[in-house]
């Protein structure tokens, strides 16, 4: 079975084109633009993970992780980071987050993790 | 010290040269000072000076004339009543005996015996009748029958009644004078007594007063002519030399001078208007003490001026000093504010830039990766490994951007302190990212000997990193082409401290450039450094509540040490708030 996974991040391009590459990876992604699609749509499904950019116009990640956090306790989420700095990850994963990550990625360095935290 | 002085001195009244002179502000500051300290400090002084010199002048010219004046009258006193009792001797003769009993030479002679026992200076007696012609005499000449008609004194006594003659040589050649009374008898006939007095009893009058050397005592009459003998004025019976006032009433005293230029005090006395008594002391005699006193005053003065004008020299340098070193300071942690501030608008400026980069970069990650992913879950086709491998190349060169942005993002924190649990081997490693290029151009051989057990410190990163860069800057820079760097990091428990030594075999430092190397702006990098590397390096350290220590010696090489508290100090956490 298909691990569900929710993409979220406000650049289109971006969250597009990794959602195409962990499907082709056997993940079933669905993908949100923004903090608020990114609640509501994970209060209408049940997701395996999450994986959330932390820079994003609108809610920001910390505050879209508490409120999956708040809907779901278990839900493991890894955060992704345009900084140099550790120091919002490091704040992420305080509130709860499983891991983070930072911008551009490595694909095999993502599902690496992923294949850790679902394991 | 003297010599700064000197020139201290010098320079303080004579602009200096352009190579060394300060800024003209702070030269006419200086000179302001000094000259305001010397004003109100001299001025007084000077004023008390001269009050003190004019006051004590007064007084001790009082102190010397009342003595002098005492002197004075005292001799005048007793020439009077000399020549007083003298006169009314005879005045008593001529009353108490007739003309006749006179004429009788017994008698006269009687008379003069008496006299002679009971006065000293009677030298002889004789009795004058009208015509002027001597009628009878006692004494040691033979007189009898002379004429005096012919003489002054006989004309001057019928007018005055009694007659004091000057002094004069007799016979015998020994100064005398001449006293003559007047009588009138019943019959309204004149007839005279005349006596003449030695003058011993002038000189011994006059050498009564105690004269001290280069003093003078003589006595005049009123042509100025010497009656007693004076020691420099010239001889008894001529004229003095001495330049004397006309017309002396009472007692005074002058200054004058006399016939060899020098200045004297003259006490000046008429004796029974005939005489003037005259007694003459140099003045650099009586004012001995007082030129003295004058020349102990000046020289005071003079050597508390000196005093003055140094301490005020030194006084205004040292004001001025401390005033040009707080402008300096305050202009130097302006300039290192301006610095620090272009230095954080640069950071601000490249992170925002980093961050803009930093999406495209992972679009142009995940598009290249996708593609990958496409052509390697494909089937074999003509050019597929071609694709792949430009492909890669694609990804690899976002990879290098990525090490660029994030970089620059972790310069731009360097300039907020967050104190963190870090690694100092893994900043180590960071910072020689930046340097291996230089590194291997000049083929400088970097020796890492990191010990991996010590513990994680308690600081900030982005300092850190600025700390070891400067380091390993200064390093590079102090060593040759081909010259080595050994970075070593060790743990000290007693002291909780991480430390670690950057140690270079460059060109190392003298002992005057040791002294200044944590002060801003100082730099040996002629030209091309701003001096600030060390001076910023230490006030991290310092905030980080670090410590920074070096050894160099010259030609052989420098070793920084910095130590970094492994756990957050009380200090650093009341430093926050």
């Amino acid at each position: 079975m298909k691990n569900k996974i929710l993409l979220v991040d406000d650049e289109y391009e971006f969250v597009q084109t990794l959602a195409q590459r962990l499907k082709l990876r056997n993940y079933d992604v669905n993908i949100a633009l923004s903090g608020e699609e990114c609640l509501e749509i994970f209060s209408g499904q049940n997701f395996d993970l999450v994986v959330l950019d932390l820079m994003m116009p609108g809610m920001s990640g910390l505050e879209v992780l508490a409120g999956l956090k708040r809907a779901k306790q278990s839900i493991p989420v890894i955060l992704l980071t345009g900084h140099g700095s550790t120091k919002e990850g490091m704040e992420g994963m305080k509130l709860g987050a499983a891991d983070y990550l930072m911008k551009p990625l490595d694909i095999n360095q993502l599902t690496d993790k992923m294949e850790e935290i679902l394991k | 010290m003297k010599k700064t002085f000197m020139n201290n001195l010098f320079y303080f009244f004579k602009t200096p040269p352009e190579h060394i002179r300060r800024p003209m502000r702070y030269v006419r500051m200086r000179r302001s000072i000094a000259f305001l300290f010397m004003v109100i400090t001299i001025v007084p002084l000077t004023i008390m000076a001269g009050i003190n010199y004019h006051q004590y002048r007064e007084s001790l010219k009082k102190e010397i004339k009342a003595p002098l004046h005492n002197i004075l009258n005292d001799i005048r006193y007793a020439f009077e009543i000399f020549i007083e009792e003298r006169l009314s001797t005879i005045r008593f003769i001529s009353n108490a005996y007739s003309d006749h009993e006179l004429k009788d030479p017994d008698i006269i002679k009687k008379i003069f015996r008496a006299l002679r026992h009971e006065f000293s200076g009677f030298v002889d007696l004789g009795m004058i009748d009208q015509n002027g012609i001597l009628q009878s005499y006692a004494g040691p000449y033979n007189l009898l029958g002379k004429d005096y008609s012919q003489q002054d004194s006989f004309r001057e006594v019928k007018v005055r009644g009694t007659y004091i003659s000057d002094v004069f040589m007799g016979y015998r050649k020994f100064p005398h004078i001449v006293c003559v009374v007047e009588r009138v008898t019943d019959e309204g006939k004149s007839w005279f007594l005349r006596a003449t007095i030695d003058t011993k009893k002038y000189e011994e009058l006059v050498n009564s007063v105690n004269l001290g050397p280069e003093s003078d005592a003589f006595l005049l009459n009123k042509e100025k002519i010497l009656q007693t003998a004076s020691r420099y004025y010239g001889n008894v019976m001529e004229k003095t030399t001495l330049d004397i006032p006309d017309a002396i009433h009472g007692t005074f005293i002058k200054e004058i001078k006399d016939n060899t230029g020098k200045i004297v005090l003259a006490g000046f006395t008429s004796v029974h208007s005939d005489y003037i008594f005259v007694l003459v002391k140099p003045k650099s005699l009586i004012l001995k003490s007082w030129y003295s006193l004058k020349s102990e005053m000046f020289f005071i003065l003079g050597v508390s001026i000196i005093i003055i004008v140094i301490a005020s020299i030194r006084l205004s340098n040292l004001v001025t000093n401390r005033i040009k070193t707080a402008d300096e300071r305050r202009e130097t942690a302006l300039k290192e504010l301006q610095h620090t501030q272009k230095l954080s608008s640069i950071g601000r400026l490249a992170a925002g830039v980093a961050h803009e980069i930093n999406n495209p970069l992972a679009i142009i990650n995940e598009k290249a990766g996708l593609m990958n992913d496409i052509i390697s879950f494909s089937k074999d086709f003509e050019l597929k490994d071609e694709f792949l491998k430009h492909n890669q190349s694609i990804i690899n060169s976002v990879s290098r951007c990525r090490s660029i942005t994030h970089r620059l993002l972790g310069f731009a924190r360097r300039f907020d302190i967050n104190f963190e649990k870090l690694d100092v081997n893994s900043i180590v490693k960071e910072v020689l990212g930046f340097l291996e290029k230089e590194a291997s151009y000049r083929q400088i051989d970097l020796v890492l000997s990191l010990n991996h057990e010590i513990p994680e410190v308690f600081s900030d990163k982005g300092q850190v990193q600025q700390v070891f860069l400067n380091l390993l800057t200064n390093a590079m820079a102090a060593v040759e082409n081909g010259g080595k760097i050994e970075i070593t990091s060790y743990y000290i428990a007693d002291q909780k401290m991480v430390g670690i030594d950057f140690k270079d075999n460059g060109y190392g430092m003298s002992e005057e450039v040791k002294k200044h190397i944590f002060d801003p702006f100082f730099t040996t990098k002629r030209g091309q450094g701003t001096g600030l590397g060390l001076s910023i390096t230490y006030g991290i350290v310092k905030k980080l509540k670090g410590k920074i220590n070096f050894e160099s010696k010259e030609n052989i090489g420098t070793t920084f040490t910095i130590l970094l508290p492994e756990e957050e100090t009380y200090e650093s956490m009341s430093e926050e708030e």
